[in-house]
């Protein structure tokens, strides 16, 4: 729920690692993370703790989702049987 | 050294021998020879004078600076001091004639960082050509005030003073700078936030920058983005004028760190300040050659336009944003604080 | 791709978004859709995205607000503690919350030492710095208990200790569907809470109330994303649980976090201002940290104050049951500037938040 942003790993130091947001560095503890990291990797830090890595890759992946979504959508549009209802007893 | 000459003592603000020496030693040493008329700074008399042109409009201004930290990336409250006014009198059209500074000091503040901050305001002064031409010096108990107060008035004239409310449909909106780049270095700066950049502070006097703009033609209104940064600015202007400001988002100059660090500590660079920066409201016929006259100059490298002026809510700020979205961009309520969420 | 590749705002990508919305959106009801997050809030104002949605389908904050929902004896207690010599530390948010008396701001100008933190890792480096008793107020939801376990897992200092205030979402998202009048017709999940609990922790929402969840990311396009995904479940009649932020979001959560989180706490029952008591939606520290609970340092315990002054309507408001605008205070005796409810204070709070807007969400 939380103001959270991704950040790149400059160096590691035990439970610490330096993080680097775009041009601002500072210190995120990392003992909350399921995952191991390393310098280069991306975290997403919240409140000073690195809550998850992120992977480049991830990126990419994002953007192929979105496409794949909107593609799909845009399919279904001229499908004359698609009617907005809900199993609720709602409008036919 | 004696402890006289190391930090400062409350006679030095008594007006005696010893406040004499402060002056003898930081300031004339800093400011020899400045004069913006018969009796300059020099004559230690109980005002100076100003020679006035003939024509054109006299535009005087204050200030106060009680910055902390008084030292920061990028510059310290001798050059806030000096540069804010002097952008003051910029942004009302005004050549900068000569500026008083008045210091209130906290008994034991060190001379060596006096000096700093001195050195700082004399090098402002030094770029634009303006004096130091009288002041004041108070010194108060340890505790009674923290550190340093400075207050400044300047004086210069204008052919004719550009205000902040003249603004038509279809004119222009240019900045001459990168926006929030002082007041992010502050937070920056300020203990208990671990965060690190090379983010400095902009601050700069502008009136050479501003200078050339003038000398296009088509300036209707000139406001600098201090406290409250561009979002206070833009809004004093729409309301005065009770035109709508619509901004281009994706126009608007920021630095990248300026950007990472708003998105960590949650505050807009548009409702902190920048101190070297001016907002313009030009003629549509002579923006484009604004804008390549503010380019000219070192200052204004990163000028570009960011938006223009309409009727369409009257008195609101309205920008559009990258994703395709609009919404108001409100007058800020006061100090931005870092939030969670 | 360059310094930001987590940046996701493309224009055309976003119409597309947009347009399918419109075309999937019923043409004869509204649609309410729920988010519980401030930072949704904020994705959502800070870039219009309000302008792309067609009239008639709404997104509205509920309880994602923390600020707004930590009730009035938190801040008492908070205050309490400053005003008895304590060094208080609290995210700035916190500062300008009304308590019953006054705020964490106004204790300050009185003299107390109350401090703006990033972190509760600094509270414990304060404490490190003094000897004087130290309060960490501990605000937020299952994003930032976490660190604040971490923190009283890592030999915290004697001096430290800390005031309670977590709270749980997925708990307060079923009160929500559980309350008189609701009608909500599907969930936008935050995103960073799911870091941590996983998509997972949605399903028994979804089923036993027959209403879609969707995990969302905080890029404006991951907000329309999730938005055209809801739409299409709507349109489907389906009531899943999706991930729309699987970079971020596991099915499962983040183990490690949850474990910190379990070790430390364990949920109880606990009041949201405006709403009441919802029933294992908070946390409390476990008996093997009862020496750091500021609320028995300090000897503070029960309810002191009113949550809520009459005329105001932050309960509809957290409850997702009205709008802003629908309160008849809004605009006139409440404002930013003369705020009567917390979510006009809070810089999330939906009141605040539309009060930027001129009083209407979408321009």
């Amino acid at each position: 729920m939380c103001l959270a942003a991704p950040a790149r790993i400059l160096s590691v130091e035990g439970n610490d690692a330096t993080v680097d947001y775009g041009g601002v560095r500072t210190v995120a503890r990392l003992d909350a993370l399921s995952e191991p990291v390393a310098v280069g990797d991306y975290v997403l830090v919240h409140t000073g703790f690195a809550i998850r890595k992120l992977a480049l890759e991830d990126a990419e992946e994002t953007l192929r989702l979105f496409e794949e979504l909107a593609a799909a959508l845009e399919e279904t549009a001229d499908d004359a049987a698609v009617r907005p209802h809900r199993e609720d007893g709602g409008r036919p | 050294m004696s402890r006289e000459e190391q930090h400062v003592l409350s006679v030095h603000g008594a007006g005696g021998e010893l406040a004499g020496q402060l002056l003898a030693r930081h300031v004339l040493t800093r400011f020899a020879g400045h004069r913006a008329g018969r009796i300059g700074l020099e004559a230690l008399d109980d005002g100076a004078t100003v020679a006035l042109p003939p024509t054109g409009e006299i535009v005087l201004t204050t200030d106060s600076h009680v910055v902390k930290p008084i030292v920061f990336p990028g510059g310290d409250i001798g050059r806030l001091a000096a540069a804010g006014t002097i952008n003051d009198l910029a942004v009302m059209g005004a050549r900068p004639l000569a500026l008083t500074l008045s210091l209130i000091l906290e008994e034991g503040f060190p001379f060596a960082t006096l000096d700093k901050l001195l050195d700082s305001f004399a090098t402002v002064l030094e770029e634009v050509g303006a004096a130091l031409i009288t002041g004041d010096t108070k010194v108060m108990g340890p505790g009674e005030i923290d550190g340093i107060a400075i207050n400044t008035a300047g004086i210069g004239v204008a052919a004719h003073a550009v205000s902040d409310a003249d603004l038509r449909p279809g004119d222009r909106i240019l900045a001459t700078g990168t926006l929030g780049d002082h007041g992010m270095a502050l937070i920056v700066a300020r203990e208990g936030f671990r965060l690190e950049s090379d983010l400095r502070s902009d601050v700069a006097p502008i009136w050479g920058l501003v200078e050339r703009a003038l000398a296009v033609g088509g300036i209707r209104a000139m406001k600098d983005p201090t406290r409250g940064g561009a979002a206070a600015a833009l809004n004093e202007m729409a309301r005065k004028s009770r035109k709508t400001i619509e901004i281009d988002g994706p126009s608007l100059p920021i630095r990248p760190e300026v950007r990472s660090l708003s998105e960590i500590v949650g505050i807009s660079p548009l409702e902190v300040a920048s101190e070297g920066r001016a907002l313009l409201v030009v003629d549509p016929a002579a923006a484009a050659e604004v804008l390549g006259a503010l380019r000219s100059h070192p200052l204004g490298e990163d000028a570009c336009e960011i938006g223009r002026v309409s009727t369409s809510h009257p008195s609101k700020v309205i920008i559009a944003t990258e994703v395709g979205g609009r919404r108001f961009l409100e007058m800020p309520l006061g100090d931005p604080v870092p939030r969670i969420c | 791709m360059n310094g930001r590749p987590f940046a996701f705002a493309d224009p055309s990508t976003a119409a597309r978004f947009a347009a399918a919305i419109r075309r999937l959106a019923p043409a004869d009801r509204r649609l309410r859709l729920v988010h519980v997050c401030g930072t949704h809030e904020a994705a959502i104002t800070e870039h219009g995205l309000r302008r792309l949605l067609p009239e008639n389908v709404e997104v509205l904050e509920g309880p994602g607000c923390p600020v707004c929902v930590t009730p009035t004896h938190d801040i008492d207690a908070a205050v309490q503690m400053a005003e008895s010599g304590a060094v208080v530390c609290a995210f700035g948010d916190m500062m300008r919350v009304p308590g019953t008396r006054r705020t964490l701001a106004e204790a300050r100008a009185g003299g107390a030492d109350v401090r703006t933190v990033l972190s509760a890792a600094e509270s414990a480096t304060i404490a490190r710095q003094t000897r004087r008793d130290v309060v960490f107020f501990a605000v937020g939801f299952e994003t930032t208990a976490p660190m604040t376990a971490a923190v009283l897992l890592d030999k915290p200092p004697e001096n430290l200790s800390v005031l309670v205030s977590h709270k749980l979402i997925p708990e307060a998202m079923a009160c929500l569907l559980e309350l008189p009048g609701a009608s909500i017709d599907g969930f936008v999940a935050p995103g960073h809470v799911s870091t941590i609990i996983g998509a997972t922790a949605y399903e028994g929402i979804a089923s036993r109330f027959a209403v879609p969840v969707v995990v969302a990311g905080f890029e404006p396009l991951d907000v329309l994303y999730a938005t055209a995904l809801l739409l299409r479940q709507f349109h489907r009649g389906t009531a899943e649980v999706e991930n729309a932020f699987p970079r971020a979001v596991s099915w499962a959560g983040n183990h490690t976090a949850l474990e910190l989180i379990r070790r430390v706490f364990i949920p109880c029952d606990t009041h949201w201002r405006g709403i009441g008591v919802i029933p294992n939606s908070g946390l409390t520290l476990r008996d093997a940290w009862a020496a750091y609970d500021a609320r028995t340092r300090f000897d503070i315990a029960g309810r002191t104050g009113d949550d809520v002054v009459p005329g105001c309507r932050c309960a509809d408001m957290l409850t997702a049951r009205a709008v802003p605008t629908d309160c008849p205070l809004f605009g006139t005796a409440c404002t930013p500037q003369t705020p009567v409810g917390p979510c006009m204070v809070g810089a999330e709070g939906a009141c605040s938040i539309w009060h930027r807007y001129g009083g209407r969400p979408t321009l």
